[in-house]
């Protein structure tokens, strides 16, 4: 009488629970299935274009002619990456330091007027931000900073050349501003996880507010930080339209970050609407198969460094 | 709550078609859209249960679709190969309005410019690199041309603005053709690539020194400055309406309407101009659509064709129009001739 129904709700409760689990793995699996079927379906489109080169000389190779069929992708891999490394460098300190203001050095009451239009950033579609890049900050940059650049850090390879104002610097400036908001938000999440008996203690100790920060939420934060940067230099790889825009889509290799050059999603987006040519669609095929590589790369490098971060600090004080 | 479901209901029951409507979709070609869109509204008012569909995906996209028959009509810019025709048996070219390509620049104290083919295509091969040029300076001996670094601007996308730019300058430089070639996407040798018409407007209204290429009407829209070519017969013609009606005009037309008319003989002929073509199956399978079709072809270069000028389109010269009408009057419906009227 009494275990009856006892042994009848554990029966049904593990009903039950054998139901979600089965539908929680159908329902992950069916990500990685969508996922699969995407590189399937890249490496099937991209297939003739097996008929005229091969992989490595896909990438490596720098001549691309739709017209000669001849297609190597290196200039957008370069692109791409070049953009996306000038984002980062761009939009780290500043996400960052912005970050450790809005948690730590602004009266709790005014965070939101520096957070929120931050976030907002965030909201603008990206062909604004190529119509912004397009009228105000090209013409900045080839008529001011371009040139100052030239004058102080000309000894550079990477700030030579003529100031032409597309290319590689208004590209990786303007993603900068894009992945702004990303960095600063999951930021500020984190760095919101510091437990307050940390800080205090530091400052109880007699240490100053910068001290008291470096010492307790830098380190607290460190991971979740490098995972924010991380999601922002995915978003910027993968950008296209303001890239598109900006970056002057010429199909050329150079150090200088003043050169125009092309990326990845720019050539997909600009070429695939009109390419009627099996082994041309199949280069562009390939192109976001190869962006699509780069990013998991970098998801599973993600993935590691957190991780390791993570282990660091506490191996630290042990 | 209410409300708001009867509005909900309202603006399906607007978009779903009534009883007895027949749609017609099509796919293609983005640089006659919005004439097409003209076309399908005010023909729409002739025949109100008669919708059109039209999904401006690009050339590419509609070859492709009518070639798998998921659309009734294609549209594309350049005419089909050899190699695309072959996969679609019994399809027609229409020609139905002329699109031109003109040249614009952005040289302070510089209006009026006048290239001969020679100096175009030494500056899109990067050879002609100051505008001061002697190039350039011999055929404007009045305009003061500054010592000016050269900066083209081209189209980055896809596009027949691009076939057709380098289909005339492949025509006119044995060494473009050679190194350069003729395509939607092709390899420049020189300068900056801007997506879509308003991209390239953007690189040349930006930059001091630049020339790039625009569609007429995006240029007229946009009162760019606008070089005058010296055509084929050696006069130099500045880009308009009727220029570019003039060069289909002189040329040897073939069957299909396979042809281009760039470099065109006639004394104020325009030089890059290009016909735009619907892509329909001489013989339509589903009746009462193909039907419908066939009619509305017969109105777009007849009636139709007045509805071009107003929107920077060049109409089919006289002579043409009536040979395409006799084009569309082969068309058949399940092998038979369509009935009259719908």
């Amino acid at each position: 009488m009494v275990g009856r129904p006892d042994a009848d709700r554990s029966s049904r409760e593990a009903i039950g629970d054998r139901l979600y689990y089965g539908v929680l793995w159908v329902l992950g699996g069916l990500v990685l299935v969508v996922a699969g079927l995407i590189v399937l379906n890249l490496a099937l489109v991209s297939r003739p274009l097996a008929a005229v080169t091969s992989p490595w000389a896909f990438i490596a190779g720098d001549n691309w002619d739709p017209v000669t069929q001849q297609f190597g992708a290196l200039p957008f891999i370069y692109g791409t990456l070049v953009t996306s490394t000038v984002s980062i460098a761009v939009a780290v300190p500043v996400a960052v330091g912005l970050a450790l203001f809005i948690t730590q050095f602004c009266p709790p009451r005014l965070a939101p007027f520096f957070s929120i239009p931050v976030e907002l950033l965030a909201a603008i579609p990206s062909v604004v931000y190529g119509l912004w890049g397009l009228a105000v900050l090209v013409p900045w940059l080839r008529s001011s900073v371009e040139p100052f650049l030239g004058r102080t850090l000309g000894f550079l390879p990477f700030f030579r050349g003529p100031p032409i104002g597309f290319g590689y610097l208004a590209a990786g400036l303007v993603l900068a501003v894009m992945i702004l908001p990303t960095i600063v938000s999951v930021s500020i999440e984190v760095m919101k996880t510091t437990p307050e008996a940390q800080r205090e203690a530091a400052l109880a100790l007699g240490a100053t507010t910068w001290e008291a920060v470096t010492w307790s939420v830098v380190p607290h934060s460190r991971a979740g930080i490098l995972g924010a940067c991380l999601l922002g230099l995915g978003r910027a790889l993968g950008e296209t339209m303001a890239v598109t825009m900006l970056i002057g889509n010429a199909r050329i290799i150079s150090l200088s970050l003043f050169s125009p050059g092309y990326s990845l999603p720019a050539v997909i987006a600009n070429e695939f609407a009109e390419a009627t040519d099996a082994v041309h669609v199949g280069a562009l095929a390939a192109c976001g198969l190869i962006l699509f590589l780069v990013t998991f790369l970098l998801n599973a490098a993600a993935r590691w460094l957190v991780t390791a971060v993570q282990r660091g600090p506490a191996r630290v004080s042990a | 709550m209410k409300k708001l479901t009867l509005g909900l209901s309202l603006a399906v029951a607007g978009v779903a078609l009534a009883q007895g409507d027949l749609l017609v979709n099509g796919a293609g070609a983005t640089f006659p859209f919005p004439l097409y869109s003209k076309w399908f509204s005010e023909y729409n008012k002739l025949h109100p249960n008669l919708k059109f569909n039209y999904q401006s995906i690009g050339s590419g996209g509609g070859i492709k679709q009518i070639t798998e028959k998921t659309v009734d009509f294609g549209a594309s810019d350049a005419p089909l190969t050899d190699d695309e025709l072959a996969k679609a048996p019994g399809l027609l070219h229409i020609p139905t309005v002329l699109g031109a390509v003109v040249v614009a620049f952005n040289v302070p104290g510089v209006s009026e410019l006048k290239l001969s083919p020679e100096a175009l295509a030494g500056i899109f091969l990067g050879k002609v690199t100051k505008w001061n040029d002697a190039a350039i300076a011999k055929d404007n001996p009045a305009a003061k041309l500054p010592d000016l670094a050269i900066a083209p601007a081209t189209r980055s996308d896809g596009s027949g603005t691009n076939y057709v730019f380098t289909d005339y300058l492949a025509k006119v430089s044995p060494e473009f053709k050679e190194r350069v070639g003729v395509g939607k996407s092709v390899k420049w040798p020189a300068g900056l690539g801007g997506k879509g018409n308003e991209g390239v407007t953007g690189l040349v209204k930006s930059t001091p020194g630049a020339i790039g290429y625009v569609e007429l009407a995006y240029a007229n829209q946009n009162k760019l400055a606008t070089a005058a070519l010296r055509n084929r017969d050696g006069s130099f013609v500045k880009p308009s309406i009727e220029a570019t009606s003039e060069a289909a005009a002189g040329v040897q037309m073939p069957a299909d309407y396979r042809v281009s008319i760039t470099n065109a003989p006639g004394k104020g002929a325009y030089p890059i101009a290009s016909f735009t073509y619907l892509l329909v199956y001489r013989d339509q399978t589903n009746k009462d659509k193909g039907t419908a079709l066939i009619n509305f072809l017969r109105w777009a270069v007849t009636d139709g064709e007045k509805f071009a000028p107003a929107l920077d389109y060049a109409p089919l010269p006289g002579g043409l129009a009536t040979k395409v009408l006799a084009t569309i009057d082969s068309m058949t419906v399940q092998g038979a001739k369509p009935s009259a009227s719908r």
